[in-house]
């Protein structure tokens, strides 16, 4: 069972009923859901966590679904890897790559489909919908095909349709719209209110969005149960970002962390800031579609909304949902924000693949290419324990990296390679 | 009649302008807001339309074309 009392309102505080609502009927502020850390507190151990399955779900007491009979493709338990290659090129003795691309989708989206899929189960949908580019699409179709359940997917019509192979193999229904950006967001929004199916990133939004939190518990429990110095994270509606920082801040109230001695919760829940949390959390975006760190570098009270145009199309989200949460987590951690140029991402989807032999999508680009500034600005000092998290493969996006095939070509004798490979050298 | 739930972010230059009254004048719309704030460099607000359909459209495009941004309640839902 779930261990949770209902959701709440993060702007006026009013409470509802676990149901598949988003948004307050009063002030329309985004609902959260609400622990039952007392009774949590009584049933969570390391014990019990390291009994469960190398999946989210050893988490399930900390996770808004019921963790008996969930929808479950394996996400999560990926890799913690010492990055020796790349800590050494960045001068950081104590770096660590969260590897989250080898997730069964190849992205964390894993982690929020599978919560957001068990829950709508739960509620009794049998069909589960998205509005996507890509990660999102391929987790949802992966999801409802084991679930057995409907998959319904919107994209854009002029999506490259390498894009969404990863998700058409499991036949959902692809719905391709016609329309703009703004236009499809608009359309899937009104769809979520007038048809009866769980659209994961909107009505069943606050319970997949904790989905996240799982990327905070495993490097804390893959580090002996310590928390990182910094983390570095990529960035687009912000929801994972606060998500990590909110796992990180239940471990340490529950007693989970060595040597920290557990506190209570307060009022508010998704804002509690245990002292002993002292991780620095630093969001990257791509500056093609920037607008959190753009809020934060300016010092402005609210995130203004932008059209995307970046490379790293899985980060393009102009209008982010959670941005002004972030930029709390940002402040209260003393973190930081940072846009990385267009032009360094691909150099770092390189700089990891040559360095850790780990090939990584647009978005791990820009996640690189910012821990490479925070590296060389000296936010990040070299004994540092810090994490990078990798959240997506690189076989999402080749297009951005066919630049790198350049073969030498020989003919089929021995001369012929000898003259190019000596030559070569 | 159907509703809406909506967005609408105001640039500096677009501050004061009466745009949520003229909505209410030109369309067939009830307007209703939720929350806001008016900084001195934008402002935002969060309300809910009430109308036709297809009067809330056109009602959203004018809104579109006098340069306010129109964006869906709960931010960007198609992710990546």
């Amino acid at each position: 069972m779930a261990f949770i009392n209902g959701l709440k309102c993060r702007e006026c505080g009013r409470e509802y009923p676990a149901e598949p609502l988003n948004v307050c009927e009063f002030c329309f502020g985004p609902l959260e859901v609400v622990y039952d850390y007392a009774t949590i507190s009584e049933v969570v151990s390391h014990d019990s966590i390291e009994k469960g399955p190398l999946s989210i779900w050893r988490y399930k007491d900390l996770l808004p679904a019921n963790g008996d009979d969930p929808v479950d493709i394996m996400a999560g338990f990926t890799p913690l890897i010492k990055a020796r290659g790349l800590g050494k090129q960045l001068g950081l003795n104590n770096l660590y790559i969260k590897n989250d691309s080898v997730n069964p989708s190849f992205s964390f989206k894993d982690r929020v489909v599978s919560v957001a899929a068990t829950k709508a189960l739960e509620f009794g949908y049998t069909t589960i919908a998205c509005a996507s580019t890509g990660n999102l699409a391929c987790s949802v179709a992966a999801h409802c095909a084991r679930a057995g359940v409907r998959a319904i997917v919107f994209i854009p019509s002029d999506l490259e349709r390498g894009k969404i192979v990863g998700a058409a193999i499991y036949n959902p229904i692809l719905v391709s719209v016609d329309g703009t950006y703004d236009q499809v967001n608009r359309l899937c929004s009104e769809l979520a209110d007038d048809y009866p199916w769980a659209f994961v990133n909107i009505n069943m939004r606050p319970y997949y969005a904790e989905g996240s939190k799982t990327l905070g518990y495993e490097v804390a429990e893959q580090l002996g149960w310590r928390l990182p110095d910094h983390v570095v994270v990529p960035s687009a509606s912000g929801a994972m970002f606060t998500k990590i920082w909110k796992g990180f801040n239940e471990l340490a109230c529950l007693g989970l962390l060595d040597g920290v001695e557990g506190s209570s919760f307060g009022i508010d829940q998704n804002t509690v800031h245990h002292p002993a949390v002292t991780t620095k959390m630093h969001m990257q975006q791509a500056e093609g579609c920037s607008p959190i760190a753009y809020a934060w570098a300016n010092n402005q009270s609210q995130v203004m909304a932008v059209r995307p145009n970046s490379l790293a199309k899985s980060l393009a989200i102009g209008n982010p949902a959670d941005g002004i949460y972030a930029i709390k987590v940002i402040d209260k951690s003393q973190g930081s924000a940072y846009a990385v140029p267009e032009s360094e991402i691909v150099n770092g989807i390189k700089l990891l693949a040559e360095t850790e032999g780990i090939f990584t999508e647009t978005a791990g680009g820009v996640t690189v290419s910012g821990l490479k500034h925070l590296a060389e600005s000296g936010a990040i000092k070299p004994d540092d324990l810090t994490v990078v998290y990798v959240t997506g493969n690189g076989l999402k996006t080749i297009e951005a990296v066919e630049e790198v095939v350049n073969p030498l070509s020989i003919k089929p004798s021995i001369r012929s390679f000898e003259e190019m490979f000596h030559g070569a050298k | 009649m159907g509703k809406q739930r909506v967005k609408f972010t105001f640039e500096e230059t677009l501050v004061k302008q009466p745009v949520i009254y003229e909505l209410g004048q030109k369309f067939k719309i009830v307007t209703n807001i939720r929350r806001a704030e008016v900084g001195e460099e934008v402002g935002w607000v969060i309300l809910e339309l009430e109308g036709g359909d297809p009067e809330i459209q056109k009602g959203l495009e004018w809104v579109s074309s006098t340069g306010v941004r129109v964006d869906p309640l709960g931010g960007d839902v198609i992710a990546g």
